[in-house]
């Protein structure tokens, strides 16, 4: 077992090679160069070359593409322009929001997909079942950014019950720990309420399938045959096995979360690194812009290891397999 | 007549959703076309009276600039349905060459090909096509290569995973004892098996794009004003919401009707495949 996960973290070895190369050559695709942005133009060309070499930017580019990896290694991403600072302090300040954020609606989506898809896969075709799919099509085709001026428009302008925008109210710093946390409470619900809403739908609609798929297999047949009350039958044998492969799916949906973390964020000036992301887009700040799709696709590649690790401790099938 | 009944079955779902969904579609592809003459003003003609409410004679109302929001949604679905097209057909056309190579030849190719569709598949793709679009100025033709180069790896998997099962069965293994060329057992043998899965994933792929289309135009990085989309006129509601949430509400809402239709239509070919 453990020789197949590490085989799995070498094969991420060159991955994270060619994310580097992909990210780098789309940067570095862009008309101009990086002095273009806030080098005076009438300057001396003695001046300007100086300034490139100083750069390395008057080297080829495979070089400079070494350059940076070799500097990314060692945890360098270089300075961003206009912040003034080192893109990794300046990312690692940006995270724990993000993930305060997508962990949130995270939690509260597998609670709400377990529960619904699981249920809506016991009573197939029932009332509930056609509900819950329609909502969950409801929810699919639902773009977040309108749902979340939706919910701005609803409990901020029309019932001004909610925060709008950030993170936390600044009037309150100085108020005791509670207060504080309540308030950046408060400034949860509407995010996250988009996330959810907007995110429910696939993990619903993939854990009913693989439960009703489950639901016909023999063990589950021999567990009723036995006896057993049913919500054993369902919540024992059907759900361990129909959860199994959600683990996967977990792991594989964690782009669109992020993604999904980029528009919120900036439609809630949300202080994550997704609004960072997107400003940085803006301004150009190239060495921002790399250090954030480079972490963020580490990220993604990291918990979709942590998630085979997790199949290959949580069934036994796997790790009887590949001894023969 | 023997096509007209084609077309007819082609068209007729047993699902009453997404019977439905293909008339929305179809009536909105016409109101598309015929924009110029549902339309009593220009999209892009600025007029006096901005910001009204929905009345007879603006049905949507108007927006900050006092152009017509009906015409804008009309000419709006040009752009958010042409975007979702030929976006789909970039990628679709994308991920099948993959695919088909992938599958059938195996091997080294094989496994390139497929963990290159690893490494596109762990960017978060928005970020991706959002730092595209900061390079290059963002303009339509932008939008709809990104969203294609970026949404094809979901058919390149699909495609190959068909051609994989299809590669086994013994129709495939007797071209290849013939010794029919391999540019034939691919296009005439495999490739039509492979077809319906792959026009499933083109209505749910289609979906999506109109989604991306809308959230660039949305953060400003997509179809530039004063083309109008659904996506932009949203952008131009935000500082609004209070005064006129109809500018909001209505581009919102015809965004997600239409994206719904789609997702319909998908299923209803699915239901029709499985049969």
């Amino acid at each position: 077992m453990l020789v197949k996960f590490l085989k799995k973290l070498a094969v991420l070895i060159p991955m994270v090679f060619g994310i580097s190369l992909i990210s780098f050559f789309i940067i570095h695709l862009a008309p101009g160069d990086p002095t273009a942005l806030f080098v005076d133009p009438n300057i001396d060309p003695k001046e300007l070359l100086r300034i490139k070499a100083n750069w390395g930017l008057d080297k080829p580019i495979i070089i400079q593409f070494f350059y940076w990896l070799k500097n990314i290694i060692r945890g360098d991403f270089g300075i961003a322009y206009l912040y003034n600072r080192p893109v990794l302090e300046l990312i690692l300040e940006r995270i724990p929001a993000t993930l305060l954020l997508m962990g949130t609606a995270f939690i509260i989506i597998l609670l709400i997909s377990i529960f619904f898809g699981v249920y809506s896969a016991y009573k197939k075709d029932s009332f509930l079942d056609k509900i819950v799919s329609i909502l969950s099509f409801i929810g699919m085709s639902l773009p977040s950014f309108w749902v979340g001026l939706m919910l701005i428009l609803i409990f901020s302008v029309e019932l001004n019950i909610l925060p709008s925008s950030g993170f936390s109210n600044p009037l309150l710093s100085t108020s005791p720990i509670y207060l504080r946390i309540y308030d950046i409470f408060l400034h949860l619900i509407l995010p996250v309420s988009t996330m959810v809403i907007v995110g429910f739908a696939g993990l619903t609609r993939y854990i009913r399938s693989t439960t009703i798929e489950v639901l016909k297999q023999n063990y589950i047949r021999t567990a009723r045959a036995k006896g057993l009350p049913e919500n054993i039958v369902l919540f024992k044998h059907a759900l361990r096995n129909s959860l199994l492969p959600l683990i996967t799916i977990v792991g594989m949906s964690l782009p669109d979360l992020f993604a999904g973390a980029f528009i919120i964020e900036t439609i809630f000036g949300w202080p994550g690194m997704g609004r960072l992301g997107v400003s940085a887009v803006f301004s150009r700040n190239y060495p921002l812009i790399m250090g954030i799709v480079f972490i963020s696709s580490v990220l993604i590649l990291l918990g979709n290891a942590f998630a085979d690790l997790l199949y290959l401790i949580a069934d036994p099938r796997i790790r009887i397999d590949e001894n023969d | 007549m023997k096509m007209i009944k084609k077309l007819k079955d082609f068209l007729a779902f047993e699902n009453k959703a997404s019977q439905f969904a293909l008339i929305f579609i179809i009536l909105l592809i016409f109101a598309a076309l015929f924009a110029p003459l549902l339309c009593r003003y220009n999209p892009a003609e600025l007029g006096t009276e901005s910001l009204l409410p929905p009345s007879f004679n603006h049905f949507f109302g108007t927006d900050d600039f006092g152009r017509d929001i009906f015409s804008r949604i009309l000419y709006g679905a040009r752009i958010s349905l042409s975007v979702g097209f030929i976006a789909v057909a970039i990628s679709v056309i994308v991920g099948f060459l993959f695919g088909i190579i992938s599958g059938f030849f195996g091997g080294w190719i094989d496994f390139l090909i497929m963990r290159f569709v690893d490494v596109m598949l762990s960017f978060p793709s928005i970020f991706l096509i959002l730092s595209i679009q900061a390079m290059f100025t963002p303009n339509i033709y932008n939008v709809v290569f990104v969203i294609g180069l970026t949404s094809w790896m979901g058919v390149a998997r699909l495609v190959r995973a068909e051609v994989l099962s299809v590669k086994e069965r013994p129709f495939v293994e007797a071209a290849k004892v013939l010794g029919l060329p391999t540019k034939n057992i691919l296009f005439r043998h495999i490739l039509p098996n492979v077809i319906e899965p792959v026009l499933v994933a083109a209505t749910i792929g289609m979906a999506g794009a109109i989604l991306t289309e809308s959230a660039l135009s949305f953060l400003g990085l997509g179809v530039q004003p004063p083309l109008s989309s659904w996506g932009n006129m949203l952008q131009d509601s935000q500082a609004y919401l209070r005064d006129a949430p109809w500018m909001a509400i209505i581009p919102g809402f015809f965004i997600f009707i239409t994206v719904l239709c789609i997702y319909l239509i998908g299923e209803g070919i699915k239901e029709k495949i499985q049969k």
